[in-house]
């Protein structure tokens, strides 16, 4: 008897074990997402905000427009580099004669900041021969340093500040005029070679084009595959390699369709590069399998009795088919697509191959302008070695992130309220 | 009014007078449009060679080619100084020209094709069929755009691939064992020997493939099995949705993930130990894309075993058995061509996976074992041979294209004894 209670004890615990693995094994994966969250949030929040410094610029007639003319072409041509200069030293009086102190002390502001100041007065002229005082960007070291990502305790020669910055910068922190705002360019400019200057306008704009081309061409194209697959198509060989083809088309790795758009898209057909439409052709290719599988999928939740009874009044097929049977399946479509906009957005590897990955300053006007995309954004700042894209690409992988989820959750939606119980 | 009288004649109903009268107006414009500007593209890239200045002839096909590209920027606008301006004028009106014949013919054919309708219009005329045969025939060409897709994508892969194995030859490509094609081959010179041999870069895929796996399938297996067998319905509708998560994140999120804070999260707990890891070492890499790739397999897996009919789990049961050894001794012989289906299609999956490996493993391919060195796979290759790079007949870039046909068979092969293995499955219990 001590036996069979020994073996029954040893089944007991083998199974407490195997359901034990089951909770750890989904622990595991659930603590991967949190971790996955937690530290792209934690790097990508400060990524949101940045830090300003609060000058005041001498805007001199005789740097901008020496002669008075009041022209558009003269004010642009004007030194604002040396008003910029004038500034610098009015704040730090030591970097005045002294070349390797204010350039030491340049480089605690932005290099945007004389592009900025120009832009100011071309847009008020009356700025001209008063005294401005603004708040401009900080450099992307001394952003770092106010977020607290530089450890002050390096040797100099080992941290992106000079120890004359620090003692400066402790300086500007003591008169209060260093700022921490939300970071508005952010999503207002395109990318820039300075982190504290980089937005994802110009990525988010092309994204959204290349996604409007591959909604256009792949939801149509998609849908009616799906209704003459699953309504028309007569039972034969031809029908059969369509939907094997279909189904192995959705498991080709995405790279291969990058290959195929280099070899077609942009050789054959001489599309150009980097522009949405290119980039938009070849996402097409790839959601069309998503698209055709879950329309199909929702045709056939539609029950026969629906085709039988508007075929029965005298309807003709085609009739009770677009009348009647996509109508009902609409919602299971939209879910569909929106699914697969949602993985187009996210797809990075094809438009690599496609030259979606560069550097492009300016935001793009149509789908024939070189245009870069969200993901391919975060993949170039990723690759770049200056600290402060390391928040500005977390922060873009949060608004790509953002993104997702809403097409997800209208996704959800769509299928949850509009889809037919039969 | 005989409106009623006149709607009885008619043999469908008005609107499909309205849809055929207006597909024959717009379609044989819209054919005629498509066909001149392909038609006369090639016509004028061809004829504006002549106009070339007789240097650029005499070097050859490339050449005319690059100086085609210039005279195509330089006329929209862009001020190129190699580019004559003679050369540039006639392309102009050529271009200037071509649009007003395309333009007046896409009018004509539009206006023919009214006419035709007005003409035959008429009360009898079956127009519901027409104009469904051409809704019809719209449909059916959709659906063939993936069979072109397939073809595509097969076509310019072997195309390329041919042309590359004459330059280097298949047994050299995938036997060698010495892979470093960015080292430029000098005018003339046979394809340097060893320099195209791959079998590193399918050692480096492999071996970063087998860790993802490492990860995924005992993760993914038994979280399957939990959701399947233990957990609650409503743990299940929570937790099921939360793995599919992992499935739909970004792929160049996990690369960040990868590079930026596990790759030096192992290089750290490994100099803990006393070993020297690689920065961008396989398992770094491996260990991220086996994360990714967990719903594939739990959510796949997780069907199967939920689909095993209930009475070989009561018979089971019955018999006195625990929860575990029916698991174990029913369940899962019986849901193997599931998992095992599952289990390719995630390893197809990784085979596949581009930008974690872009962005976490190395670029120089090693013929190593050890997982904590830094290794390449084919798809960091076709990326690193192709970025960037406009000539197309380099062997470089052919090489890209026999890395992709490679990765295209293999993943192919995968997926389809996958889907099959699936399939059967499904038949065994429908």
């Amino acid at each position: 008897m001590i036996n069979s209670d020994k073996f029954h004890k040893s089944r007991m615990r083998k199974e407490k074990f195997f359901q034990f693995y089951g909770i750890i094994a989904i622990l595991m994966a659930l603590s991967f997402l949190i971790i996955l969250a937690y530290t792209i949030g934690s790097k990508g929040l400060p990524g949101f905000f940045q830090t300003y410094i609060n000058a005041s610029f001498d805007i001199s007639q005789e740097y901008v427009d020496p002669e008075n003319t009041g022209d558009e072409e003269v004010i642009k041509k004007g030194r604002y580099r040396k008003v910029f200069k004038e500034g610098v030293i009015n704040i730090f009086p030591e970097a005045a004669d002294n070349r390797a102190t204010y350039r030491q002390a340049s480089k605690i502001f932005s290099k945007g900041v004389s592009y900025q100041l120009r832009n100011m007065v071309l847009e008020n002229n009356d700025l001209i021969g008063t005294k401005i005082n603004i708040e401009v960007l900080a450099s992307s070291e001394i952003d770092q340093l106010h977020k607290g990502n530089i450890d002050r305790n390096l040797p100099e020669n080992l941290r992106p500040v000079s120890d004359w910055q620090l003692k400066s910068y402790d300086q500007l922190i003591q008169q209060g005029l260093i700022k921490t705002k939300f970071n508005v360019n952010f999503f207002t400019k395109g990318d820039s070679r300075n982190p504290e200057e980089a937005g994802i306008l110009g990525a988010l704009v092309g994204s959204a084009l290349t996604l409007l081309i591959t909604l256009v061409l792949s939801f149509p194209l998609g849908v009616a595959t799906a209704i003459y697959l699953e309504e028309f198509a007569p039972k034969n060989k031809l029908t059969d390699i369509i939907e094997i083809n279909i189904n192995n088309l959705a498991a080709v790795p995405s790279i291969v369709f990058g290959l195929l758009g280099l070899a077609v898209i942009l050789n054959i057909f001489g599309i150009p590069r980097s522009i949405p439409l290119a980039g938009g052709l070849v996402l097409t290719l790839m959601t069309l399998p998503t698209v055709i599988i879950s329309s199909r999928a929702s045709l056939r939740s539609v029950p026969p009795s629906i085709r039988e009874a508007a075929l029965g009044i005298g309807a003709s097929k085609q009739q009770a088919v677009f009348h009647h049977v996509v109508p009902s399946a609409a919602p299971g479509m939209f879910t569909g697509t929106i699914i697969g906009m949602a993985q187009a957005l996210g797809e990075t590897a094809p438009l690599l191959m496609m030259g979606r990955v560069a550097f492009i300053v300016e935001v793009p006007q149509s789908i024939m302008d070189p245009a870069t995309v969200l993901p391919a954004q975060v993949y170039l700042w990723a690759d770049s070695p200056e600290r402060g894209f390391e928040e500005k690409t977390s922060a873009a992988i949060m608004t790509l992130v953002v993104f997702l989820i809403v097409m997800n959750s209208l996704a959800v939606y769509c299928r949850k309220k509009l889809e037919k119980k039969w | 009014m005989a409106a009623t009288d006149s709607f009885a004649d008619l043999n469908s109903l008005p609107k499909y007078y309205g849809f055929f009268s207006f597909f024959w107006t717009i379609l044989p414009a819209i054919i005629v449009f498509c066909i001149w500007s392909l038609a006369s593209d090639i016509w004028i890239s061809n004829s504006i060679t002549d106009y070339f200045p007789a240097e650029i002839i005499d070097q050859g096909q490339a050449k005319i080619g690059l100086y085609m590209n210039s005279v195509e920027i330089a006329s929209k606008g862009v001020f190129i100084d190699n580019v004559e301006p003679l050369v540039l004028s006639k392309y102009l009106s050529m271009q200037y020209y071509s649009g007003l014949i395309r333009n007046s013919i896409t009018i004509l054919a539009s206006l023919l094709g009214f006419f035709i309708v007005w003409k035959n219009i008429e009360p009898s005329l079956r127009a519901r069929n027409k104009v469904e045969s051409i809704i019809m025939s719209f449909m059916f060409l959709a659906s063939f755009i993936s069979i072109m897709t397939t073809l595509g994508i097969v076509l310019s892969l072997l195309f390329e691939t041919i042309r590359f194995f004459g330059d280097v030859s298949p047994i050299e490509f995938f036997f060698g064992t010495t892979w470093s094609p960015q080292i430029a081959l000098r005018e003339g010179q046979v394809a340097s020997e060893g320099s195209f041999g791959a079998v590193p870069v399918f050692a480096g895929t492999f071996m970063i493939t087998i860790i993802a796996m490492v990860v995924a399938t005992p993760i993914g297996l038994m979280s399957a099995v939990y959701l399947a067998e233990y957990s609650s319905p409503k743990v299940r509708s929570i937790v099921k949705p939360a793995l599919e998560i992992l499935a739909g994140i970004p792929t160049v999120v996990y690369g960040f993930f990868a590079a930026l804070t596990v790759a030096p999260f192992i290089r750290g707990v490994g100099e803990g130990f006393g070993l020297s890891i690689a920065s961008e070492s396989a398992i770094a890499a491996g260990s991220v894309m086996g994360i990714m790739l967990i719903p594939f397999i739990s959510s796949l897996s997780d069907d199967v075993m939920k689909a095993v009919p209930e009475s070989l789990r009561e018979g089971s049961y019955g018999l006195g058995a625990t929860k575990h050894e029916t698991i174990v001794s029913v369940i899962f012989p019986a849901a193997l061509p599931g998992i095992i289906g599952s289990i390719l299609l995630a390893t197809s999956r990784a085979i596949g996976e581009t930008m974690i490996v872009v962005m976490a493993a190395g670029l120089a391919a090693k013929l190593t074992a050890n997982p904590f060195d830094s290794v390449t796979t084919v798809t960091v290759q076709i990326v690193t041979l192709l970025i960037g790079d406009h000539e197309f007949d380099s062997s470089k870039t052919m090489a890209a294209f026999a890395l992709g046909l490679t990765l295209f068979s293999i993943t192919l092969m995968l997926n389809v004894i996958a889907l099959r293995v699936v399939n059967k499955y499904r038949e065994k219990y429908d």
